[in-house]
């Protein structure tokens, strides 16, 4: 048997099985988004062959941190902004789990900024859902990263004079091959989109509108929605590379004037993932590492057989 | 003083390669039998300024560092040279010259590059009355006249090792060796031709010195490296297949070295962003269930903390390396100094549950990663190995004995998928992973590891439950942190039961006691030799666990002597600190000997520090402190 048997194992996934004795109410309150994000990635498991045990979800902090309480898989709710780095070495350390990780706007955007630039670059194969609702919530109410030019808060009591971050764009720059945007308001999209990405082999980065009823109720709801692969007016081509910069540059200004984009905006089939990359440069075993602490027969050299003549 | 041996000391600019030609020099002679120690000095530069290093050489095994040194081979800044022409930058290229005249012995060797330097200059700067007042033998030789000869300049670093070898009487034999093994072609020819003419000019100069290059033969194989290599090779011995990182003096060395093994050892590094994604990535593969580790020095482990602190809560394996230089802030890049260790034990918010080892040496820095890698894993708790540039920098022999030890891959305490289903879970299918009071009366709860079947559970940095749900219940709070207390309870009796890290060194019996920690310990058991040596009684011990602490040892060592010179490389005192704190008693008994001006102690400087201590008197020389007796 091997050490890690639930990995490939498809049999009767139900959605249900992602839910585990906890209600988010405990934190969500009523009429929050992430309730949307939560409801699709439960959707999404059964579509893309997910069993719990196989899936990792790694979270940063604030009201999206809490994500891995509701959903039942392998979970580790990790620090302000750090979900990424966490998630990227256990994918390197076993490729075979599916690795989720999610983040808030600030959590994501703000202090795990740097992070996000960095792998994407390096497009690990994975898929980061960022709950952008424009507001750190938990926190209660200050201004994000997100949150447009002008917005009030009791951090800015007069009004940001800084302009929203544009994280589609900043992604596809940094080297991401999957951009997307959905919203907690369009269900249908957003468990199709959250399948996707999965699949994708790349680092799939999805903005996820979530609203805030509680901090940020002056802020737009989102509508109306254009989804940009259903619109007969958009004939938008994923694989373009120019014609997605220019997509989402469009979508990131429209975002605080009122018309929303979503669906997909980039899609990259060709680029080989960062494990495929280092296990082609011979950095990176084939077979899992994690594999081999549980390999009776593996064989451990040592380092008095290998290097040591160096020395002598 | 000791008289029996050579320290041989190779002056230059950074980028002429004196490191090299000085690991070359102290194999050699390892080969030929002696025990040899390097100490290196450099500037935080890429080429030009003044670097050196020493090899001492004895026939029995070096310690330390000795007390000056007997041989120069000033080779010159061969980088503060106008390139256009052979004109100069003021006294620049001197430097390795003239910088070196505080600690060349009373009949010592000058041996002087004078294709570089011109005689006029080296005037200038003193170099006769210099010379007269020490009575030391000057050699000028045109060591790039020689090298140039056959083809590049560089090579004077050979020449200068041919010289050296004919003024001391050494067989060139081990240098050849080195040269056709280390070299081939036009380059091994041209250097074996360089080897070979300076040793003949040298030979016809007769230098009249009383330097006596000892001889001796190994019983048993021997090896030549550094303490960052012995660090890698704990690691890769103990199953380490993950390493991150972003680089950092002197942190980079253990970087590097695994950085070039680990691929080979079917492993994964990673040079990533930043210091914070450094540690979050080692705590990532090792929740995936991969052996891992990361470090930094004083200002990247600065960035560390919050992931240090997130293995603490959620109990995930991991060994971080912390190599120590000068700080506050970025301090001395390239210098040595032991003031990181409070910022190691106490960063983090919260009661800190974490490891601390500081390894004495190169043969510590191999057992204690050992030591760390399996005390993580077993217990579940994140280890630091703390050292410092001073053991990274050196080079040191050991028997090749030492490192003939089985590799340990047990990822410690982990479950099978078939103990998972034996475990206990929650209704909602999630395994216990936190269990309050673990059926072994461990401490320690056994782990799963993603893609386990039925052993899902949630790790996070709040406060959680026995599934890892996150909880604020005052029971449960209490029992996860007792729990995760108590574990260094069960570490302590752990690692004095199978790792004696702690290390008496004089007679049994003594009135008074030296009490040092890290990287100084041989240093000053070698002063304690000389202290007993002219009539004084002293012990010393040296102590390498820094938390959980040896209280019981430490305290008896204090009990049993009058009172307490405590040796260290910082400010402060904070060694001292922790043990008084650590112990609660003592505070009368325990005086500081201190030094932070980027150089580690001289076996000499600790003698007279402690004579001077103990005679109430204040301390002659300036580059120490005295810290007296705080009281309790």
């Amino acid at each position: 048997m091997s050490a890690f048997s639930a990995i490939g194992d498809e049999s009767e996934i139900d959605r249900d099985e992602f839910t585990p004795g906890i209600e988010p109410q405990a934190t969500w309150c009523p009429g929050c988004g992430d309730f949307g994000v939560l409801k699709a990635l439960k959707q999404a498991m059964p579509m893309v062959g997910k069993n719990p045990d196989e899936v990792a979800l790694f979270t940063g902090i604030g009201c999206s941190g809490k994500l891995n309480s509701y959903f039942n898989s392998y979970g580790f709710h990790t620090i302000h902004g750090r979900s990424l780095p966490v998630a990227r070495a256990a994918k390197l350390a076993n490729p075979e789990l599916e690795v989720i990780a999610a983040g808030g706007d600030g959590d994501g955007y703000g202090i795990g900024g740097n992070h996000l630039i960095h792998t994407a670059r390096e497009n690990h194969d994975m898929t980061y859902i960022v709950f952008n609702n424009e507001i750190f919530g938990l926190t209660k109410g200050q201004t994000s990263p997100t949150s447009p030019k002008g917005h009030k808060s009791k951090t800015q009591p007069h009004g940001s004079a800084k302009s929203p971050i544009r994280p589609l764009s900043q992604s596809l720059n940094a080297g991401a091959t999957y951009i997307a945007r959905t919203a907690a308001v369009n269900p249908n999209q957003a468990k199709e989109i959250i399948a996707e990405a999965i699949e994708h082999d790349g680092f799939a980065h999805i903005d996820f509108l979530t609203q805030c009823p509680t901090w940020n109720k002056d802020a737009k709801h989102y509508v109306p929605y254009t989804d940009i692969q259903q619109s007969d007016e958009h004939d938008h081509d994923v694989n373009d590379r120019q014609e997605a910069a220019e997509m989402m540059f469009q979508t990131e200004n429209k975002l605080y004037e009122g018309e929303v984009l979503t669906g997909r905006y980039y899609v990259d089939d060709q680029s080989p993932s960062y494990g495929e990359e280092k296990r082609a440069t011979g950095e990176m075993p084939d077979e899992p590492l994690a594999e081999r602490y549980f390999d009776e027969d593996a064989e451990w050299e040592r380092t008095y057989d290998e290097l040591l003549h160096h020395h002598k | 003083m000791t008289d029996n041996e050579l320290i041989w000391r190779i002056a230059g600019g950074s980028g002429d390669g004196i490191d090299s030609t000085s690991q070359n020099f102290a194999k050699a002679l390892m080969r030929s039998g002696l025990h040899v120690f390097t100490h290196r000095h450099y500037p935080s530069r890429i080429r030009g300024g003044h670097t050196y290093v020493e090899v001492r050489a004895k026939d029995e095994p070096v310690q330390s560092r000795g007390d000056g040194y007997n041989f120069l081979l000033a080779l010159g800044d061969s980088f503060a040279r106008n390139p256009q022409e052979e004109a100069y930058y003021g006294k620049e290229e001197l430097k390795p010259l003239y910088e070196n005249f505080d600690e060349l012995r009373e009949g010592g060797v000058l041996l002087y590059d004078e294709g570089l330097l011109d005689e006029e200059d080296v005037d200038e700067v003193g170099l006769e009355e210099a010379a007269e007042e020490n009575g030391w033998e000057v050699v000028p030789m045109d060591l790039r006249g020689i090298a140039k000869e056959h083809g590049r300049e560089i090579m004077r670093n050979t020449a200068g090792i041919g010289a050296t070898a004919a003024i001391l009487d050494i067989e060139t034999d081990e240098f050849e060796t080195l040269i056709e093994q280390n070299m081939s072609g036009d380059m091994q020819e041209a250097n074996l031709a360089v080897l070979e003419d300076a040793y003949e000019a040298a030979n016809e100069l007769d230098v009249d010195h009383d330097i006596e290059v000892p001889e001796n033969t190994h019983d048993e194989e021997q090896v030549i490296l550094s303490g960052s290599n012995a660090i890698s090779y704990g690691a890769l011995d103990e199953g380490c297949r993950f390493i991150s990182g972003y680089p950092m003096t002197p942190w980079t060395d253990v970087f590097t070295i695994m950085s070039q093994h680990l691929p080979n050892f079917g492993g994964i590094s990673e040079q990533v962003e930043d210091e914070i994604a450094a540690a979050a990535l080692a705590l990532g593969a090792s929740h995936a269930g991969v052996k891992a580790m990361s470090g930094s020095s004083g200002g990247g482990f600065a960035l560390m903390s919050e992931p240090l602190g997130l293995a603490e809560m959620t109990e995930t394996p991991v060994v971080l390396v912390e190599a120590m230089r000068a700080g506050p802030s970025t301090g001395m890049p390239t210098k040595p100094e032991q003031a990181d260790l409070e910022h190691v034990l106490y960063t983090s918010q919260g009661d800190s549950a974490r490891v601390v080892f500081a390894p004495a040496n190169i043969r510590e820095c191999y057992t204690q990663t050992r030591s760390a890698f399996r005390i993580a894993y077993e217990y579940q708790i994140p280890t630091i190995v703390i050292y410092d540039q001073k053991i990274q920098g050196e080079l040191r022999n050991l028997p090749a004995s030492h490192f003939d030890e089985e590799p340990n891959a047990d990822p410690g305490s982990v479950l099978t998928e078939e103990e998972i289903e034996e475990a206990a879970h929650h209704s909602s299918g999630k395994f216990k992973r936190f269990l309050h009071e673990p059926e072994d009366g461990s401490n320690v709860s056994p782990r799963s590891i993603p893609g386990q079947k039925n052993g899902r559970f949630l790790a996070t940095g709040n406060e959680h439950n026995e599934e890892g749900h996150i909880s604020e219940d005052p029971a449960n709070r209490i029992a996860q942190m007792n729990r995760r207390l108590e574990k260094l309870d069960d570490i302590r009796a752990d690692l004095d039961e199978n790792a004696d890290h702690q290390t008496y060194h004089g007679p049994e019996e003594a009135d008074y006691g030296i009490l040092v920690w890290g990287s100084q310990q041989d240093t000053a058991f070698e002063a304690v030799d000389r202290l007993n040596e002219t009539g004084h009684s002293v012990k010393a011990l040296g102590v390498s666990d820094m938390m959980p602490y040896p209280v019981e040892e430490v305290s008896e060592f204090l009990e049993s002597v009058d009172q307490a010179l405590v040796v260290e490389m910082n400010a402060t005192g904070q060694f001292r600190g922790l043990t008084q704190k650590e112990i609660g008693k003592y505070g009368d008994k325990m005086s500081s000997l201190l030094k932070y001006n980027g150089n580690p102690f001289e076996p000499a400087e600790i003698v007279d520090g402690f004579e001077s201590s103990i005679n109430g008197e204040d301390l002659a020389a300036t580059n120490m402190k005295y810290l007296p007796a705080a009281g309790d």
